[in-house]
């Protein structure tokens, strides 16, 4: 490629589209302004889109990175700017989230000045970064954002940042752009070892009672038709983290749903009993575990990961294999023999029904007077033919939705999974839509999170994002209540809330919206919802103090899960 | 149980890692005892020598965690038997003492150690060791009086007679052709 004399804020833009970046979310500030002029030369090669807050900005990138696969890219300014991206980088750390940030910094002879708006980005982001870098002169500026890109999207993917002084933004040089492939200190995957599948292997094809757990990393890997392979050949049952939801069809025969503390009774039950438990692309978080030290002891585990240091972290690996989940699915594949555990599934099936009966059935076809947020969700999910995107926030309503909503296909489930981030859904939901404008993009949130990112009504309506909004509203931190209630007397310490008329929020914003408070009303809302051409605000007044069941108490064992209070 | 370790950690000369790498410690909660950071026999390649107290299970995460930071090359830990180490310590006492009598160069010449600097003032002792040696030397001439006493951190290599970082850095660009 010919070099050209330009600055180093076109430099960025231009590094940007060589990467293959056609969408930003951001909000512009005194020490960005030279990039986002530069930015508005090329209005037809990428979009931005100005959110109401940076937090928004970067959960938007995350949800356009998880429904896409690319990384999501997101630009802010110096100090406060900087400093409102840290919850959006704590999240795409913890659940594996490819996006790249660029901030804006105060020009290099200030640094370490208490300037204007100046703080120590790089400092403050190093824990919630897979790699970050402070660009103090033009011509670093290519390369920066060619490591960036490389590091972020490899690998376990996760956030990078890179913080741009404003003298460098300025600074002219002679561009050139190579894209990064290879770091020597950095290894993204390490090549799967044949005797790691073959004792793997073997483990699996002696299993009597073998369970899958899968996650997060066979998306990431795009594994889906693999991980369909394996359990077709083995016929073993597969259950899925929070993170795997739709990486699997949730009506597959073989799918026995969610693992963890709020998931279904039958594989947490089962990973107590099962003789052989093989793991793919998961990392055993404390929500999925429960007491680890009464997690799985009778087990042998196969642990298929790309992240060594996720290897015995949690729980030891009998045979660990190390790698890319697609590579290692694919050997393993070839390594297993078919059989199928009929019996077995059957224990499963027989969970599933206890489970139905005392805690589906009425989560989804209530007779109390009261709404509940499992008909809500039942409702949404059939309406959308169980094909839509589903963006959840935190909470009862994040679980419900998990264990109701059904998925056709992959990359279909958006949530703060590791970081448990309130106000994730709206921004989160403005980026899923982005990415995948062809599909129905619900956004489920309850009021407490709804109001912790509300102000991105405002980004909804300017750009006209068609997202179905469900505001589940119980008048309560929900989750915080459940607890409460259930392990700190009812002693309700500041859980409840008073909140605002959320349809005349909606309306002053521009946006279609309204109320539900009565059953007979919910179907034809919903409808109406997924019939408006546009962004549409459904408020359901739920039962004020429902709980999500089934249970694993906090530090309890998973075999220790109650289905009632 | 907890031991001494000395985790040896092999990066890319880059401003920032030294904070990267200790975010690792802090934020387990693991006090770093000696940290020492210089250029390896290999051009452009930094090593920190890093001493904690740890249980042999969280050193193994520990080590994990700062092979998973992108600049970071390679990390190793060590017990103290695996490998030859030394620190370096001065001694700064009143120069009075040496004249007194011939105790405190009695002391110097028995613990091997050596006079750096003589004035009218005072006298400079070095003394390189482990720190139960520089320490014992400190309680002895710390008897006339120690005005100023400072010990470096840990300085340690291997037993193998090449830098373990050589093999690795092979077998990494083996396994990086093999990846794409």
């Amino acid at each position: 490629m010919a070099t050209q004399r330009i600055s180093g804020s076109e430099a960025v833009i231009l590094s940007l589209l060589e990467e293959g970046v056609d969408t930003i979310f951001g909000y512009p500030g005194g020490a960005i302004m030279p990039i986002y002029d530069a930015l508005y030369d090329y209005d037809q090669q990428v979009t931005h889109y100005l959110t109401r807050h940076e937090q928004g900005a970067i959960h938007a990138a995350e949800g356009y990175a998880k429904v896409t696969g690319k990384a999501g890219v997101c630009f802010a300014t110096s100090g406060p700017g900087a400093t409102n991206l840290v919850t959006g980088l704590a999240d795409a750390m913890i659940d594996s989230i490819p996006v790249v940030c660029i901030t804006g910094q105060v020009s290099s002879p200030l640094l370490g000045t208490d300037a204007f708006q100046e703080s120590d980005v790089v400092g403050i982001t190093m824990p919630v970064t897979k790699w970050n870098y402070q660009v103090t002169s033009a011509d670093e500026i290519p390369e920066a954002i060619a490591k960036a890109f490389h590091i972020a999207n490899t690998g376990r993917p996760g956030p990078v940042l890179i913080d741009i002084a404003k003298d460098a933004q300025f600074g002219m040089f002679d561009f050139e752009y190579k894209k990064c492939t290879k770091l020597r200190s950095y290894l993204p995957e390490h090549p799967v070892d044949p005797f790691q599948v073959k004792a793997a292997a073997d483990i699996i094809n002696a299993a009597k009672k073998p369970l899958i757990l899968f996650g997060h990393g066979v998306m990431i890997a795009h594994a889906e038709a693999e991980l369909k392979e394996l359990i077709g050949k083995t016929g073993i049952p597969a259950a899925w983290t929070l993170l795997g939801l739709s990486a699997l069809p949730t009506d597959h025969p073989l799918n026995v749903g969610m693992l963890g503390m709020h998931g279904n009774y039958g594989p947490n039950i089962k990973t107590n009993e099962a003789d052989v438990i093989i793991s793919v692309g998961m990392r055993f978080d404390d929500r999925v575990t429960g007491k680890v030290a009464a997690y799985a002891r009778q087990a042998k585990i196969v642990h298929l990961e790309i992240d060594p240091a996720e290897i015995n972290k949690i729980i030891k690996a009998d045979a660990p294999v190390l790698g890319n989940a697609k590579k290692s699915l694919r050997m393993l594949i070839d390594n297993v023999n078919t059989n199928s555990h009929e019996e077995w599934i059957k224990e499963f099936r027989a969970c599933d029904k206890i489970e139905y009966d005392k805690v589906i059935e009425k989560d989804i076809y209530p007779t109390q007077s009261g709404l509940t947020m499992g008909e809500v969700v039942r409702i949404a999910s059939e309406k959308t033919n169980h094909d839509a995107i589903l963006v959840t926030d935190v909470g009862q309503q994040q679980m419900i939705a998990s264990r109701y909503f059904k998925f056709s296909q992959p990359r279909s489930n958006v949530t703060s999974g590791g970081l448990g981030t309130m106000g994730y859904a709206l921004p989160a939901a403005m980026g899923a839509k982005i990415g995948m404008p062809d599909r129905v993009v619900f956004a489920m949130a309850g009021d407490g999170g709804f109001q912790m990112t509300i102000q991105e009504l405002g980004t909804i309506a300017q750009y006209n994002l068609d997202i179905k909004i469900i505001v589940l509203n119980n008048n309560f931190l929900g989750m915080v209540r459940q607890w409460q209630q259930l392990f700190f007397e009812k002693r309700y310490s500041f859980t409840e809330m008073k909140n605002p008329d959320f349809v005349g929020i909606a309306k002053a914003y521009g946006l279609a919206s309204q109320k539900v408070t009565s059953r007979d009303q919910l179907e034809t809302a919903v409808q109406e919802m997924l019939d408006h051409n546009g962004p549409y605000v459904l408020e359901v007044v739920v039962e004020k103090e429902d709980n999500v069941f089934p249970m694993v108490p906090a530090g309890a064992s998973v075999s220790d899960i109650i289905l009632e209070p | 149980m907890k031991q001494e370790y000395i985790i040896t950690v092999f990066s890319e000369d880059h401003i920032g890692l030294l904070s990267r790498i200790t975010i690792v410690f802090t934020r387990r909660k693991i006090n770093i005892d000696s940290l020492t950071v210089s250029e390896s026999a290999i051009t452009g390649v930094f090593k920190f020598t890093i001493v904690i107290r740890e249980t042999p299970d969280r050193v193994e995460k520990v080590v994990g965690q700062l092979e998973k930071i992108v600049d970071v090359l390679k990390v190793f830990a060590n017990t103290n038997d695996e490998m030859i180490f030394q620190e370096i310590a001065l001694y700064k006492v009143s120069t009075e003492f040496l004249f007194e009598s011939d105790k405190v160069e009695k002391i110097v010449r028995n613990s091997g150690a050596r006079i750096l600097e003589l004035t009218r003032e005072y006298v400079v002792i070095e003394k390189t060791g482990h720190s139960d040696e520089t320490q014992r030397l400190f309680d002895e001439l710390n008897v006339f009086g120690v005005t100023q006493f400072i010990r470096s951190g840990r300085v340690a290599i291997t037993r193998s007679n090449i830098e373990r970082l050589s093999v690795f850095l092979k077998e990494r660009d083996a396994m990086l052709e093999q990846v794409d």
